[in-house]
């Protein structure tokens, strides 16, 4: 029996669910087995399979554990991809440290702060984060700084902030047990989020809560659902639009929260009144029965809650789908208290804490505006910077730096763990704005699609190789914690960004530092805790054992489990009048079936971890699932080799025929670089929000041959598909 | 709230909620001696192994103490000679059967009792090859004790996909696939909850496994796509 030499209590680096870890490590630093305490307050013992098996590519053969440079310089419009290492150039680090610095240097003196970019990551941890931002606000005074969450929960965190003032999951993911009713929307919940999927099923199986699916695929948790509301893509507004129209003639508003809490009732009102079922029905092809059960087991139910992912914001009017489930919890107070609550469930393991850190573009850390003089000024006293030296313009969202490649917009970029080329939309417009930049550099572990057209590529650590802390969706601060010893010349990310600010700061001739001498991680978050008000109060002393949930106002409040119990950050909620609009895309007669986008259990994302792991032999190959109804009149077999076309690409891959996606919906997860479903998808953007319309795509669909298929040896059929 | 329930563990007078277990309400009461193999404390108890049991006043036979609720003026006495006549036994029937050298808990109560598997020289031996169908979990079943955990973390304890349950009947009783399917046909989604709660080491981390079989990590990793591919084949060619 084997012996571990040591075991280490951590936080999984996977999806915002954030279960505990404990890795059993062998003498070699070999993570062989992970297990998870029963006590653990997240996920009580339980795993995912990328949680217990997914955490092999720390040793991956392609990892990258040298610093690089490429041989041959890259010349704006000419930029080609370097995938195999006898292009690169193993250089010192000082040597790739003072390359990015005087690269970077040249072209901001030049041209200034329009020209400067940066990808932070939801993958990274928080001080990670916050670093890179301060890096970019202190030194080239840019706000051009984005992460994954624009191509996410955009929709949802704009929404929430213009109805209640805060942009998180309102109660605890482990509340749902306790819900009469729930409705799961635009989730795939038992893939992407498995542990909160137990939750909820435990919660109808064993705890008589009643599920309500509204969602155009017939995904798992349709299997525990009392009603499953088979919607067209993109009518998400006008299905809860009319359940507000039957709960507002029915007369189940809760009128005491409305006149307590809320605002605009009068204007959202007036514009619900459209919204008969019928109307709904006909946009979104639901029988108006359902919508109307629907309404009322929401509306009548003592504790209900809605939980939500991109099914609702990924879309050219994601913000409007979310304003409408927000104008139903605030029309029945299905909010404010326990197991109630709109609760976006979180993509990235701490894509909540990048947020919170302020990786994004109309922000500093703790959402306080880059335009507000105040914010400003309170930053630039923070970070020793000069009154006035902050950039008090918006920047650009991700999708927006990647369509502003040019004299005069944006030239350099530094992408820390992103790769925009499997996750942005419309991929052949993304290659040519990426092959005109003047200069990248790129922080990750693998040479994936993206960092393969950097000039520098700097080696980082895995989370096993680093201290630090994520945030979970339900707002949690846990731990990470250092297991192994860097592999090979691997750095931590905060102390590459430190070494990188201190020598820009040198190289400017800033006549102040903003300070990057930290020896570990624990003085980054308090220096983050300083400056953000929800984080004053957690310190690594504290979250040793348990996280805290934020918002932790000081050192001995104990964290907040349920939000807005007595008020909403903004004062009142805000009710908002909507109209339906339908998708930016049509299908037509050339393009007659609507493309779905989306994920599966065993891979995550663009694949960086998940295809240099064992993991990839579970789901080796992309599938484009197809009703069996279209399959049929378009004479295509499950399994065959299809072609995919859209206005913007053509992927070929093999076909799934199978009821879980509705008729004349096709899915595609995009994962797979061979045949990447964004290549498809289209860059149309919400106007407030700046996500992309990665749900619904015209295309067609045709039968191709086994030879087009990038790899036709591999396959891995599979009992649950 | 009910009445609480009263009892005596071992003459200690205990007060519980109503619903509680024997084993629970002997910890309450100060006791931790009581034996367990099947029983997992997130796990809902079953009284498979019959290792826990107990004797209970005016019963006939021994009780399990894991799934047995207590009730009102039951008087309980945790050992005695025929409860470590009963567990010594049952000790050395599993142990003349199943391999239980991953099973440090068994082994530690197999000194503490004397119990002595030699008693039973002729025991037939549960032989079964190990499952190795997927890249992430084995199945040894040389290891297994039946105890059931698997099984219920794979349904409604925690996963609720139903992959494995048992096949066929006294001897040959074991957890098996529907069919008998390789993994990969199954409802699983390779969650490994079977694996963590697997008390004997019959369910094992792929990895970990491959390093007690004396490869080395280099070697794991590099595992090379040929060997992958031909595991994916004979996994197909067990289809139905």
């Amino acid at each position: 029996m084997l012996q571990p030499s040591k075991t280490v209590t951590t936080t999984c680096p996977y999806c915002g669910v954030g279960c505990k870890l404990e890795l059993h490590i062998d003498a070699n630093d070999f993570i062989y087995k992970v297990t998870s305490p029963f006590d653990a307050v997240v996920n009580h013992g339980n795993l995912c399979v990328k949680g217990r098996y997914g955490h092999d590519f720390i040793y991956h053969k392609d990892r990258i554990t040298t610093p690089l440079m490429r041989k041959v310089p890259q010349k704006p419009g000419a930029r080609t991809q370097a995938f195999d290492p006898a292009e690169w150039q193993p250089v010192s680090w000082d040597e790739a440290l003072d390359y990015t610095t005087d690269r970077m240097a040249e072209i901001y003196q030049r041209d200034g702060s329009p020209a400067m970019a940066f990808y932070g990551c939801a993958k990274a941890t928080n001080e990670d984060n916050y670093l890179l931002e301060k890096l970019l606000h202190t030194q080239f005074r840019s706000n051009n700084i984005d992460h994954c969450t624009r191509l996410c929960h955009a929709g949802s965190v704009v929404a929430l902030q213009m109805a209640v003032g805060s942009s998180a999951m309102s109660n605890t993911a482990a509340e749902v047990i306790e819900n009469d009713v729930f409705i799961v929307t635009g989730s795939n919940t038992a893939e992407n989020h498995p542990i909160i999927a137990i939750q909820m099923k435990a919660a109808v199986r064993k705890h008589g809560a009643t599920l309500i699916v509204v969602d155009p695929r017939r995904v798992e948790m349709v299997d525990y659902a009392t009603l499953w509301l088979a919607e067209k893509p993109g009518s998400d507004v006008a299905i809860f639009s009319a359940m507000a129209h039957v709960i507002l003639k029915e007369n189940l508003v809760n009128h005491e929260f409305v006149d307590a809490r809320t605002d605009n009732f009068a204007a959202f009102e007036a514009s619900m009144e459209k919204f008969t079922p019928e109307f709904a029905e006909q946009i979104s092809g639901v029988d108006r029965n359902l919508i109307i059960q629907a309404a009322r087991m929401y509306a009548t139910a003592p504790k209900a809650a809605i939980y939500w992912t991109l099914g609702l914001s990924e879309s050219t009017h994601g913000t409007d789908n979310v304003l409408s489930i927000i104008n139903l919890a605030l029309l029945t107070g299905q909010i404010g208290r326990r197991a109630t609550g709109l609760n976006p469930l979180r993509g990235q393991n701490n894509v909540q804490g990048a947020s919170d850190a302020g990786v994004m573009p109309w922000h500093y850390p703790g959402y306080q505006r880059v335009d507000d003089e105040k914010s400003a000024r309170k930053f630039e006293a923070a970070w020793n910077i000069e009154a006035g030296g902050l950039n008090r313009k918006l920047g650009l969202t991700t999708t927006e730096i990647l369509s502003n490649v040019r004299p005069g917009g944006v030239r350099a970029l530094y992408i820390m763990g992103e790769n925009p080329m499997m996750s942005e939309p419309n991929l052949n417009h993304t290659r040519t704005e990426i092959e005109a930049l003047e200069f990248i550099a790129a922080q990750d572990l693998f040479i994936n699609e993206s960092t393969a057209y950097a000039d520098v590529f700097l080696p980082a650590t895995s989370w096993a190789e680093k201290d630090g802390t994520f945030t979970n969706t339900d707002r949690r601060v846990q731990r990470v914690r250092q297991a192994i010893a860097p592999r090979g010349d691997a750095r931590p990310d905060w102390q590459i960004i430190c070494d990188l600010a201190k020598r820009i700061e040198r190289r400017l001739g800033r006549e102040q530092s903003s300070y990057w001498d930290y020896t570990h991680p624990s003085e980054i978050l308090s220096e983050m805790g300083r400056v953000v008000p929800e984080y004053a109060g957690v310190t690594y002393t504290r979250i040793e054992h348990e996280g805290l949930q934020t918002p932790v106002w000081d050192e001995t409040h104990p964290g907040t489990a349920d939000l807005f119990t007595e008020t909403f950050p903004s004062g009142k909620g805000k009710f908002h009048a909507l109209d339906y609009r339908p998708n930016a895309e049509s299908p037509d007669a050339d393009y007659p079936l609507v493309l779905n986008t989306g994920r599966v259990l065993e891979q995550w994302h663009g694949a960086s971890m998940t295809r240099h792991s064992h993991l990839n032999d579970l789901y080796p190959e992309a599938l484009v699932e197809i009703h069996p109804s279209d399959a049929a009149r378009l004479g295509i077999a499950d399994r065959q080799a299809v072609r995919v076309t859209s206005r913007r690409g053509s992927i070929v891959l093999r076909a799934k025929v199978t009821e879980k996606t509705t008729q004349g919906v096709v899915f595609i997860p995009f994962h797979f670089f061979e045949s990447a479903a964004n290549e498809l998808t289209l860059d149309k953007l919400d106007p407030q929000a700046k996500i992309p319309e990665y749900k619904a795509a015209a295309v067609r669909v045709s039968p191709a041959t086994d030879a087009e298929l990038f790899h036709p040896e591999i396959s891995q059929p599979r009992g649950r598909y | 709230m009910a009445d609480p329930v009263n009892l005596t563990v071992d003459g200690i007078s205990v007060s519980v909620e109503p619903g509680t277990t024997i084993l629970k309400a002997a910890l309450q009461a100060g006791i931790d001696t009581i034996p367990t193999l099947c029983y997992h404390d997130y796990c809902t108890p079953n009284g498979l192994c019959r290792v826990c049991v107990v004797e209970v006043e005016g019963s006939r036979t021994l009780i399990p103490s894991c799934c047995t609720k207590a009730t009102e003026g039951m008087k309980v006495t945790t050992r005695t000679p025929r409860i470590e006549r009963a567990r010594r036994t049952l000790l050395e029937m599993l142990a003349s059967t199943v391999d239980l050298s991953d099973a440090p808990d068994a082994q530690q109560m197999i000194t503490e009792y004397s119990a002595a598997p030699q008693r039973f020289p002729e025991a037939a031996q549960r032989r079964y090859p190990v499952l190795d169908d997927n890249p992430m979990y084995i199945r040894d079943y040389n290891k297994c004790i039946l105890c059931w955990r698997c099984v219920q973390v794979c349904a409604e304890d925690a996963q609720f996909t139903y992959a494995i349950n048992f096949s066929g009947r006294g001897f040959e009783t074991r957890i098996d696939t529907f069919y008998s399917l390789p993994i990969l046909s199954t409802t699983c989604v390779v969650c490994g909850q079977c694996v963590g709660v697997c008390p004997t080491g019959a369910l094992k981390a792929r990895r970990e496994w491959q390093l007690e079989q004396g490869q080395s990590m280099d070697e794991i990793i590099a595992a090379s796509t040929d060997d992958r591919t031909l595991r994916k084949r004979s996994a197909n060619r067990q289809q139905p």
